[in-house]
């Protein structure tokens, strides 16, 4: 069985599979990449990065993209 | 020719940017995605302001604004609206920069929540930070000329005093100001902020500002893509005007027909 962790995505506790990446977390939530822009325990992350970065127990995402603005 | 470009030669040149049009136009408030869209393209606007938020992640909202305008067509300004203090605002420039389309930002530090009025003081800082970072800064401030200038002196690509509080429509309400700060700065002054009409838009630009950024006085309009294209009309009369000169004010009556040839 796979291993859950704790992990906040936007400001909601929430649970990711031990050992995901930034990438896979995206892929979960059917975000696509390039318009997307995470910030991992409040340091932007290159989007090369995606696929190399894990998440750990206790991270914290940001997931963030452009709405409407004055 | 175009009778336009005949009249108004010089484009408006943003940090080596060129844009033809004088109008920058928010995308917020807008009843639907593609109104937005319609009356973008009526206002022939080449670069809109765009926020930076979190996604919702239960999709309830609409998608991203990237789905709905093409970053090709228009120039994206991110702003970073609704910041308070000055870490916020470099928080929110960093991570609309991260998006990769441009290395530009509308910074916008609000003081006070009941007159969105900016936080002059935190302006100032974030954007001695974001030019150091290497950030096009086009900074939202009040109609102070003194905040103008050193907003100027700390390498910021624009300065953009307000013409009046954020989404009030009450119009230009100091075209001494405005006027002050741009014969004082040699940087692009834009207005951002408080335009409700067209006419507002002609006053602002006679005043010889380089152009206006204005959002809630289109997207609020009963028809948003006819205020969009009044607009557009609006902001080249007012800069035509001001390149024409007006005629000076007299407190009597000059008659504009002979007075000599009348019949006995």
């Amino acid at each position: 069985m796979t291993t859950m962790i704790p992990v906040t995505i936007n400001g909601d506790a929430r649970e990711v599979a031990a050992g995901s990446t930034v990438r896979a977390v995206l892929d979960s939530l059917g975000l696509h990449p390039r318009l997307v822009v995470v910030e991992h325990n409040r340091e932007i992350l290159d989007r090369e990065d995606y696929d190399n970065t894990e998440v750990q127990a206790g991270d914290t995402l940001e997931l963030v993209h452009f709405v409407g603005g004055g | 020719m175009n009778v336009q470009v005949a009249a108004d030669p010089s484009p408006l040149v943003i940090a080596g940017r060129e844009f033809r049009s004088r109008l920058i136009l928010g995308t917020g408030k807008y009843r639907t995605n593609e109104e937005m869209v319609r009356a973008i393209e009526a206002s022939g606007t080449e670069m809109v302001t765009v926020a930076v938020r979190r996604i919702d992640l239960d999709r309830t909202k609409e998608e991203g604004i990237l789905y709905h305008l093409d970053p090709e067509r228009w120039f994206l300004l991110p702003n970073t609206a609704g910041c308070y203090t000055a870490e916020d605002a470099v928080r929110y420039a960093r991570l609309g920069r991260a998006a990769g389309i441009s290395d530009w930002v509308k910074l916008e530090v609000i003081g006070d929540q009941r007159t969105l009025l900016p936080d002059v003081q935190a302006t100032l800082e974030a954007a001695k930070i974001l030019v150091a970072e290497g950030f096009k800064v086009l900074a939202y401030t009040n109609e102070d000329v003194v905040t103008a200038l050193r907003l100027e002196d700390l390498g910021c690509a624009a300065v953009m005093p307000l013409a009046s509080p954020i989404g009030s429509g009450l119009g230009l309400v100091n075209p001494y100001f405005i006027r002050e700060i741009k014969s004082r700065l040699s940087c692009p002054v834009i207005v951002d902020a408080g335009v409700g009409t067209a006419s507002d838009a002609t006053l602002t630009m006679e005043q010889g500002v380089d152009g206006i950024l204005m959002n809630t006085a289109v997207a609020e309009a009963q028809d948003p893509v006819r205020m969009a294209v009044a607009m557009r009309y609006g902001v080249e009369a007012g800069r035509l005007a001001y390149l024409a000169g007006r005629m000076p004010r007299r407190e009597v009556a000059v008659p504009s027909s002979p007075t000599t040839g009348m019949l006995d």
